[in-house]
């Protein structure tokens, strides 16, 4: 079991909820998937402060734990203000916190989510920080309370799977007990079995499931695939050699030569 | 037969028609003053059941190929049978090889192919998809020239909560949208823009595809330009937020750089009326009838959910217990 924050989940894929067909698509999509947590934006959907309404009843009627996020702020201040509004919404403390610091490659603010990171915390919040693969901003956010990191493979959105498998290998290296998600960046199942073989604990999707032709079909092809890489990484994957071996002992065997 | 259309958006006014073409005595009842403030009014008016396919079911293929007919013969001259041209950005490219894999019916442009179609963009752009049976027309001429013809056709139309709705209706069909306060219903808010410049024409709508700001451009009389549209899950109506504005307007500006000169002479939000599927559904309940929840697909979907609800007050007619029918009738597209 991943715990995250006391919670104990059993299934290691978390799913975004924008850009599905329809809202009877997501809620098929999340029944496929067997996920437990969705992520819901705040910001963008409440376009002034109102409250979002009957789609937020239909992300409670999936019957599964919100993880709302900060999808969209580029400021300390705004992060803040949205995790607070968050947490009145959803009734919930968890919180995906999202600094972006560029437009393009909605890169995060790492210098911006370090210290929205450490006044969620003091404030009593479990923040799951969207962070980029660097080693020194993933200690700079544990020390500033965050329990667990969610590293990007690969830019939101862009489905490249893992650029960067030496630096993935390295923060897993580095916080062996600290639960690692995989947020941003995967477009195929075999991405998530790849970075699920590293040793992650879990990923979470969005575009590479809302935007398939059948996203219900692509999220349980992908529930397969993080399975596997768990599976694959508990059971201990033989390491690649640069020359061929026999698979059958060759001593003892007759020489013609 | 006595029938009463609550709404006169799109929804109202088609099914308005479809009774009136079969002999019933029609009366239309808005809430609002005129015909203009309601979603139908803010419609792109695009009549593209085959580029909808991309975030949509088959079902809005075949409810919605037969739309540019029904509006052409319903008000002949107002639809414009001139395709969907839609274009990325050489760094997009990937969204317009997704684009065509969702969708059918299509053809792909070179840059000449591009020029020759819309001259404007020539040299703009280095691939496109061509929609050539698709279709699109003015949403508030043809509402306007819809109540018209209505009017003509002997539907009395009763505009203004003032007025006090006759009774005496044999059935009564709600098509007031979020109005009808139905809890299955949702809002998806939509913002859009109307441009006027005339140092650019286009001949068709044009979508720009793009991964966060997707737009679509449909030209209008009088180099007008409609601009839209956001679509934001929310029950908010208020007035377009600059966020909004902006995104269209990059997108706009992206789409041909003299869109930066152009007026801006109208901004509008409204909300689409939305099921859990985001299609629209027929249903007959305790002598009510409602068509409801068009969500982006009004004027697409509108001529043939009024045929069904045409069809289901044509069929109950000798029916005196129209409540034992309910779930029988119920049709859903």
């Amino acid at each position: 079991m991943l715990t995250c924050y006391g919670v104990e989940l059993a299934s290691r894929l978390f799913l975004g909820t924008a850009q599905y067909p329809s809202p009877a698509i997501l809620a098929d999509t999340v029944r496929a998937s067997g996920t437990e947590v969705v992520t819901v934006s705040l910001r963008r959907e409440t376009a002034g402060g109102a409250s979002g309404g009957r789609f937020w009843e239909l992300i409670r009627e999936l019957g599964v734990r919100v993880l709302p996020n900060t999808a969209g702020c580029h400021s300390v201040k705004e992060a803040v203000t949205t995790a607070r509004m968050a947490r009145e919404v959803f009734a919930t403390d968890w919180i995906k916190l999202e600094v972006i610091g560029n437009h393009d490659t909605l890169q995060p603010d790492v210098f911006g989510l370090v210290e929205s990171a450490r006044i969620l915390s003091e404030e009593g919040f479990s923040v799951f920080p969207y962070t980029t693969d660097d080693l020194v901003v993933a200690e700079r956010l544990l020390e500033a309370g965050c329990k667990v990191l969610m590293p990007w493979c690969a830019p939101i959105g862009s489905a490249a799977g893992p650029l960067n498998v030496r630096a993935l290998r390295s923060l897993r290296a580095h916080f062996p007990d600290t639960p690692l998600i995989v947020d941003a960046g995967l477009g195929r199942p075999s991405h998530a079995a790849a970075v699920m073989e590293l040793g992650f604990d879990a990923v979470l999707l969005n575009t590479a499931v809302a935007k398939a032709g059948d996203p219900a079909g692509m999220a349980h092809a992908f529930a397969g695939a993080v399975e596997a890489g768990l599976e694959a990484y508990r059971a201990g994957i033989v390491e690649p050699r640069e020359t061929a071996v026999p698979s059958t002992p060759v001593i003892g065997q007759a020489v013609f030569s | 037969m006595r029938v009463l259309v609550k709404g006169a958006g799109v929804a109202g006014l088609a099914v308005a028609h479809e009774l009136a073409r079969r002999n019933m005595a029609v009366t239309v009842a808005e809430i609002r003053a005129g015909i203009g403030g309601n979603a139908s009014w803010l419609a792109g008016g695009m009549l593209a059941p085959w580029c909808e396919r991309e975030s949509a079911g088959e079902a809005v293929i075949a409810l919605g190929r037969g739309a540019a007919d029904w509006w052409s013969a319903a008000l002949p001259g107002h639809v414009t049978r001139a395709g969907t041209l839609v274009v990325a950005h050489p760094r997009d490219a990937s969204e317009l090889r997704r684009f065509s894999q969702r969708t059918e019916n299509h053809a792909w442009l070179t840059e000449d192919a591009i020029a020759k179609l819309e001259p404007d963009l020539a040299g703009h752009f280095r691939l496109g998809l061509f929609f050539d049976q698709e279709a699109h027309l003015d949403p508030r001429r043809a509402m306007e020239a819809l109540v018209e013809k209505l009017s003509a056709m002997g539907v009395t139309f009763l505009f203004g909560s003032g007025q006090p709705v006759p009774s005496g209706f044999d059935r009564m069909i709600d098509c007031t949208g979020m109005a009808a306060q139905d809890p299955a219903l949702r809002g998806v808010r939509g913002e859009m823009l109307i441009l006027r410049t005339s140092d650019i024409s286009l001949k068709r709508p044009v979508r720009l595809l793009h991964p966060r700001h997707p737009i679509y451009i449909v030209p209008r009389p009088d180099h007008h330009f409609m601009v839209g549209a956001t679509m934001i899950e929310s029950d908010n109506e208020g007035p377009i937020t600059a966020r909004s504005a902006m995104e269209l307007l990059n997108a706009a500006y992206a789409l041909h750089p003299a869109f930066g000169e152009a007026e801006i002479v109208e901004t509008g939000a409204a909300l689409r009326p939305a099921y859990r599927d985001n299609l629209p559904r027929v249903d007959a309940r305790d002598g009510t009838v409602t068509v409801n929840g068009f969500y982006r697909h009004g004027f697409l979907l509108a001529p043939v959910m009024a045929q069904q609800a045409a069809e289901l007050v044509f069929a109950s007619e000798s029916d005196t217990e129209p409540e034992h029918e309910a779930d029988h009738q119920r049709r859903s597209a």
